[in-house]
């Protein structure tokens, strides 16, 4: 496809780093606007002709993408200071410069390129799966009602981008949180009939170093979430959930997962 | 501190900021308020309060230890905290940045209040309207101790909207919003009526 040149350059500012802990620092780029342009569009014209504003030969950028289509989360980025997908930010509803800065809350591994591997480590830890042995065939599970499915379908749209973990004030470096997105997994699992049969591990896992009550309540998950997913209500289902096991830990009950 | 622990740690600091910490500051302005009523009835409503029984033992066990527990861990909280509301100015972000920045200012004002009245007490002064009325006779103190009467009841009523969602009470976005209005009439109310108890001493 040969695009309309219209002359009009569009500036983008980038915060750049080199290495892994390294020092970060700004260059600024002018890219020719092509109609309905996405930021990755951009990232993709600077790696064509990787030269600053100044006209200095530069590094291209850096950056991760996969889906291009807003569901893997991989090409999660700061723009223009609001955590979102560079594949579904349209060039033409932003105000110029555009600012590219990556989300600092994870290690950076390189300019835009992060390293979001805290979080997997916790969809580990709090078994965000359904388990099955696969040994024999255990049959058909238990049936969900559709109602409950409709909305845990909601929460099944995560997509472990990060977003909601660079806007949460707790989860940083100084602070363990585990963060809203894993916690909402959490939620998610515990509704599923058979998911439901660890329920009590589920909560257990939360319930320790960095868990569930080290959420500040700012609420900033949820509206930054692309997915539009009820972060926020699904920690207050947990804190009452854990409210329970609580209880139940403390006086020994053996009622583990009813 | 053990931070396998944390979770009860969170939970304990969130409930005794609400007892006995918040009744006590609920009680504490109520007396106070007296004293719109005149010297000689702030007088004997104070005076009330010292015969209760083993009055030392309830300070430390309803006031002084979980006051501390629930300072000394938020002092924690608030510094492992990273504020962002340039970046997300939304209503409750602004409160969960308030919410630790009064925090860490009321930790400043309560020690000097208590050493200038129940240390000074111990020390052998006479806590009564006269005591108040000097502290408050320097303007300075007086905004002082408005700053620190409106940081404490924001600092009540917006923890009390964060323990209802804590504990699992209000789950729903709209149960947080309902939850939003009645802690901020809370608020109000309370900030009246602190605010006109110290004004009657002056």
């Amino acid at each position: 496809m040969i695009a309309a040149n219209t002359g009009r350059m569009v500036k983008v500012e980038i915060l750049r780093q080199d290495t892994k802990g390294g020092n970060s620092y700004w260059q600024k780029f002018q890219v020719p606007y092509r109609h309905g342009m996405n930021v990755i569009s951009i990232l993709m014209e600077i790696q064509k002709n990787p030269v600053t504003e100044n006209g200095e030969n530069t590094t291209p950028v850096t950056w991760d993408m996969n889906c291009l289509e807003e569901v893997c989360g991989a090409c999660s980025m700061v723009i223009n200071g609001r955590p979102r997908q560079s594949c579904s930010t349209l060039v033409d509803q932003l105000t110029e410069p555009i600012k590219l800065e990556p989300m600092k809350t994870f290690p950076v591994i390189r300019d835009l390129q992060v390293d979001r591997e805290r979080m997997f480590n916790a969809l580990k830890k709090v078994k965000a799966w359904v388990p099955i042995d696969g040994t024999y065939d255990l049959g058909e599970g238990p049936r969900m009602p559709e109602g409950k499915r409709q909305w845990a379908y909601e929460l099944s749209k995560c997509m472990t981008c990060g977003v909601c973990m660079e806007a949460c004030p707790n989860v940083s470096e100084k602070a363990s949180f585990i963060g809203p997105a894993p916690l909402s997994q959490v939620r998610l699992f515990n509704t599923h009939p058979t998911g439901a049969m660890i329920k009590d591990e589920r909560l257990n896992a939360i319930m320790g170093d960095g868990g569930l009550a080290n959420c500040g309540n700012s609420q900033n998950c949820v509206a930054a979430c692309p997915k539009g997913i009820p972060l926020t209500t699904s920690i207050a289902s947990l804190n009452r959930a854990t409210t329970v096991q609580m209880f139940r830990n403390f006086f020994g009950s053996d009622h583990y997962v009813d | 501190m053990s931070k396998d622990r944390e979770f009860l740690w969170r939970r304990l600091h969130s409930l005794l900021g609400i007892i006995p910490v918040g009744l006590f500051l609920t009680m504490h302005l109520l007396i106070n308020f007296t004293a719109t009523g005149g010297a000689e009835n702030y007088n004997a409503a104070t005076a009330n309060m010292e015969k209760i029984p083993f009055l030392i033992l309830v300070e430390w066990i309803v006031i002084y230890i979980p006051l501390m527990f629930h300072a000394f861990y938020g002092v924690y909280i608030a510094f492992t905290a990273t504020p962002n509301t340039g970046r997300f100015s939304t209503y409750r972000n602004w409160m969960y940045s308030l919410q630790r920045f009064t925090g860490v200012f009321l930790v400043i004002f309560i020690a000097w209040h208590i050493f200038q009245t129940r240390i000074q007490k111990a020390l052998g002064t006479e806590v009564d309207y006269d005591m108040m009325a000097n502290i408050v006779s320097n303007p300075f103190m007086l905004g002082f101790y408005i700053v620190g009467i409106i940081s404490a009841t924001f600092h009540l009523s917006n923890g009390l909207w964060a323990f209802l969602v804590s504990w699992g009470i209000t789950q729903s976005p709209q149960s947080q919003k309902i939850a939003t209005y009645v802690t901020n009439i809370i608020f109000v109310i309370l900030s009246v009526v602190g605010v006109a108890a110290i004004l009657a001493f002056v």
